[in-house]
């Protein structure tokens, strides 16, 4: 009995990447969904994570996440990824209005050498499950998008990474003087994900 | 195992490095030493300069300065400021932007975010219309604003149009008094096909280009009809039987679907600008949220969310022009409360006890702005700023409670009508955008420019 749920609560580097990745993804559509950077009609509910969540049904979006994905995974199992960010931009100026930041620690005795740890999926599901509806509840406190929003992600890596033939190198998109909000992280023993919010002060505030 | 290698190393330093600490003049002995380690030949003597000036006391920090210490402290910076050690990446191919969809999404986009300057907001009506007849009911909906700036007000049996262009009246029809009175209107996003529904259960179709009728939809609710919310061919009607029925007005057998959830007369009936979710409100003091999907697979009785704040009629419905799962309701004479709600969670964000009965509530398109009408005791408009909930302006005039609201297609303008049987106008929420004006003006420069050329 007791050897049966060690087994189980097994996790290896891989597996974890596969989670990071995946949460990366599910996060994405959701707060694209709640920022209403894309018409909430375009999205459709699927249960993950114990909760409805909304996925992307635009084609250009869809592969786009899941080019990153893919990405991230191979960068997550290298131990190379040390912060993923979702920005969130106006389409008429390009001003940067939120930045999603999703930090990322891993511990760095698996990648070398291969070795495991122990953490129940349960708790790992309830971890993101927290962050998740800290994301649905966002809307209370962040200023209203009130034009029309593009997106982006930035991925920040390990010096040493070859840039693949897909991607560039960017700026880190920064915002001036921000209000951040520190939301719940996830912990796979292998990767750790701290996820923040920063948002451009809303002026509509101080008048 | 770091540790392990900087021992090794400085052992190896502290070799070379000894010599020279005990004869600091004459070093051309040491220098095949020190070039064996340390290549670069310039900054290893300012690298033994300075070591010789501050560090020479401390050996133990010393012997870890195996690269020149500019090249550390460069290191050192770059590290903190995450410039180094870290590659920021994206992808060369961007997400396709988000298709605008919203018509009024397109005002925003003009705006110039920069100079806003206060609004002056009119305390007097602009314009004052006689309403005779109009039924002082809390529960109905008698005056609807249609997209071709058309005002439709139901005034006893009879249904007025008012074009807003031209400020002619006509009269579109007037029910037997056994069918009547007119009970809600509602015009159809077309703008030229009006809902009219009627104390009898009945609601009529009409065509107001041609002045005829085109159906009538019966056989749906048992008692009059209060509410309606068009959703393209969809016209969702609400009754004082506690039903709300979608009606499909192209086929025969219009009722697609019946919404069961309301116990008592639904009077506030809103589909929010995606088409996907209906806000109806009730005399039970209830919302629902219902889902247009979930409503054609599942059995149609299920709402999305049950929102039972309110503590009197719920008939005050408004659904935010800039934030798709938004909702803003009204409560009645007994809860008075203006409450914001996020449709997706069915959290209620934000309430507000306004002091007075809560007739109608309208968003501003352009700005961030709700409008409210209220009864007993000032009779008066209110304005706020979204989300502060600071009053920008109070607007009176009105003698009785302001049942109905409706806005103006450009979103500006206000009609209200109230108990005391007038029908006004406010020029509340601005005049129309001056950026429609400016565009078609940049065009033709550069025409006029070619012109000068030949």
């Amino acid at each position: 009995m007791a050897s049966r749920t060690v087994a189980k609560d097994i996790i290896t580097l891989r597996g974890s990447a596969a989670i990071v990745s995946e949460f990366f993804g599910y996060a994405a559509n959701s707060i694209l969904y709640n920022r209403g950077v894309y018409p909430e009609e375009g999205f459709v509910k699927v249960k993950k994570y114990g909760l409805p969540l909304l996925l992307t049904q635009d084609e250009g979006v869809k592969t786009f996440i899941a080019n990153l994905n893919a990405q991230l995974s191979e960068w997550l199992e290298g131990g190379k990824l040390q912060r993923v960010v979702l920005v969130i931009m106006s389409k008429a100026t390009n001003e940067v209005l939120e930045r999603w930041n999703f930090s990322i620690e891993t511990d760095g005795e698996v990648v070398e050498k291969g070795v495991s740890r122990e953490k129940s999926d349960k708790e790992i599901m309830r971890e993101i499950q927290a962050i998740m509806r800290q994301i649905a509840s966002s809307i209370t406190y962040l200023p209203c998008l009130d034009e029309p929003c593009v997106f982006d992600v930035l991925a920040y890596t390990d010096k040493d990474v070859a840039v693949p033939f897909t991607w560039i190198e960017s700026d880190p998109k920064l915002i001036a003087n921000p209000q951040m909000v520190k939301l719940h992280s996830f912990d796979t023993k292998i990767h750790k994900v701290d996820t923040l919010v920063s948002y451009k002060n809303d002026e509509w505030d101080e008048q | 195992m770091d540790a392990g290698s900087m021992n090794s190393s400085s052992s190896l330093k502290a070799q070379s490095r000894c010599p020279l600490q005990q004869q600091f003049l004459p070093r051309m002995n040491s220098k095949e030493n020190l070039d064996r380690f340390i290549p670069n030949r310039s900054a290893m003597d300012m690298d033994y300069a300075h070591f010789m000036l501050t560090e020479g006391r401390k050996g133990k920090e010393n012997p870890t300065a195996n690269s020149p210490s500019r090249e550390a402290y460069r290191k050192q910076l770059a590290d903190t400021l995450n410039m180094n050690r870290t590659r920021i990446l994206a992808f060369k191919n961007k997400p396709p932007a988000p298709v605008e969809l919203i018509p009024e999404g397109q005002s925003l986009h003009h705006q110039a975010k920069s100079a806003k300057p206060r609004r002056h907001i009119p305390q007097s009506s602009e314009r004052t219309l006689d309403a005779p007849d109009l039924v002082d009911d809390f529960y109905l909906n008698l005056l609807d604003w249609g997209s071709s700036n058309v005002l439709a007000i139901a005034l006893g049996g009879t249904v007025y149009l008012w074009d807003a262009a031209d400020g002619s009246t006509s009269e579109l029809v007037t029910v037997d008094d056994e069918d009547g009175p007119v009970t809600s209107v509602n015009w159809a996003p077309d703008g030229r096909h009006i809902a009219i529904g009627l104390n009898n259960s009945h609601v009529q179709l009409w065509d107001s280009a041609s002045n005829k009728q085109l159906r009538t939809l019966k056989g749906g609710h048992r008692s009059r009809v209060g509410s309606m919310a068009w959703n393209n061919h969809i016209l969702t009607t609400g009754g004082m039987d506690g039903k709300i029925i979608n009606n499909d007005v192209r086929i025969r057998s219009h009722i697609v679907e019946t919404y069961r959830g309301h116990t008592q007369e639904v009077c506030g009936l809103k589909w929010s600008a995606s088409g996907q979710q209906l806000a109806s409100g009730g005399n039970d003091n209830l919302i629902h949220i219902w889902d247009r999907s979930t409503a054609t697979s599942n059995s149609a009785t299920q709402w999305l969310h049950r929102l039972e704040d309110h503590t009197s009629a719920v008939k005050a419905l408004a659904w935010c022009p800039f934030q798709g799962n938004l909702l803003a309701s009204g409560g009645g004479g007994g809860d008075k409360c203006i409450k914001f709600w996020n449709t997706h969670t069915g959290a209620c964000l934000n309430s507000i006890d306004t002091g007075s009965q809560v007739c109608a509530l309208l968003w501003n398109k352009n700005e961030r702005e709700l409008l409210s009408s209220h009864g007993f005791t000032q009779n008066q408009l209110t304005v706020w700023k979204y989300p502060s909930m600071v009053k920008m302006a109070e607007l009176t005039g009105h003698t009785s409670r302001v049942l109905y609201m409706a806005q103006s297609p450009d979103g500006c303008t206000v009609a209200t009508a109230a108990g005391d049987e007038t029908l006004r106008f406010w020029n509340v929420f601005g005049v129309p955008e001056v950026a429609a004006k400016a565009a078609p003006k940049a065009n033709p420069e550069p025409f006029s420019h070619l012109n000068r050329l030949r």
